[in-house]
């Protein structure tokens, strides 16, 4: 089981500020696109990153249930 | 070099700021101070709500004074960034740089508020009259 942290409009999107995938994924890329099956309405984000352990991840990044992963959607801080 | 990171939500203290990064060797210390505007695209702004993935956001910000600091001989950095909620006139970010000369700070601290805000997770809804939106989420 994958846990996953939500911030910003994917927090909104999801109603939840963590989400919890029990299908086996090997990386980002099968993650991302589960969610996206999940949530139709993550296509409509400008971007959105997947951080895993702190930094930001490519497709091919593995994850495991015991990587901290996060979803990033397009930043706006300052 | 010096680094000091922070994201709080306490206001920012700009001339706090300013002071931890004070070095003998600096001949200029160069400070962006970003402040909530009362208006987008001619919309009123109400409010702003920030919020950070704060672990991973330090991480970058610290990514950002290494950076700045292969690049520029930086002697100290701080970047402070607020969360929560901000009015109109609020200050939700600092960033301080001192240098040698002030060229080299001029450029250091505009690297980093550009580079903030491509890279570190913060997010800000503005809060509108008439509704709500997070910034560039959507095309």
């Amino acid at each position: 089981m994958i846990t996953i942290k939500l911030f910003g409009i994917t927090r909104e999107i999801a109603g939840s500020s963590t989400l919890t995938v029990a299908q086996p994924v090997a990386n980002v890329g099968q993650l991302l696109a589960l969610l996206h099956e999940q949530y139709p309405r993550l296509a409509e984000l400008n971007s959105l990153m997947v951080a895993v352990n702190d930094e930001y991840a490519t497709a091919e990044t593995p994850v495991t249930a015991s990587d901290e992963v996060a979803l990033i959607p397009p930043v706006s801080g300052g | 070099m010096k680094k000091f990171l922070k994201i709080t939500e306490e206001s920012l203290d700009v001339a706090a700021i300013t002071d931890l990064v004070a070095d003998a060797a600096a001949g200029a210390i160069n400070v962006f101070v970003g402040t909530v505007r009362s208006n987008t695209r001619g919309r009123a702004v109400v409010r702003l709500e920030f919020e950070a993935y704060e672990s991973m956001a330090l991480k970058e910000m610290d990514k950002i004074c290494r950076q700045a600091g292969e690049r520029w001989p930086v002697l100290a950095m701080a970047v402070y960034h607020r969360t929560g909620v901000l009015q109109v006139g609020d200050v939700p970010v600092v960033i301080a740089v001192s240098t040698p000369h002030r060229e080299q700070g001029f450029a250091a601290c505009q690297y980093a508020i550009d580079t903030l805000k491509q890279t570190v997770p913060i997010w800000k809804k503005e809060i509108f009259a008439d509704g709500e939106e997070w910034v560039s989420a959507h095309p």
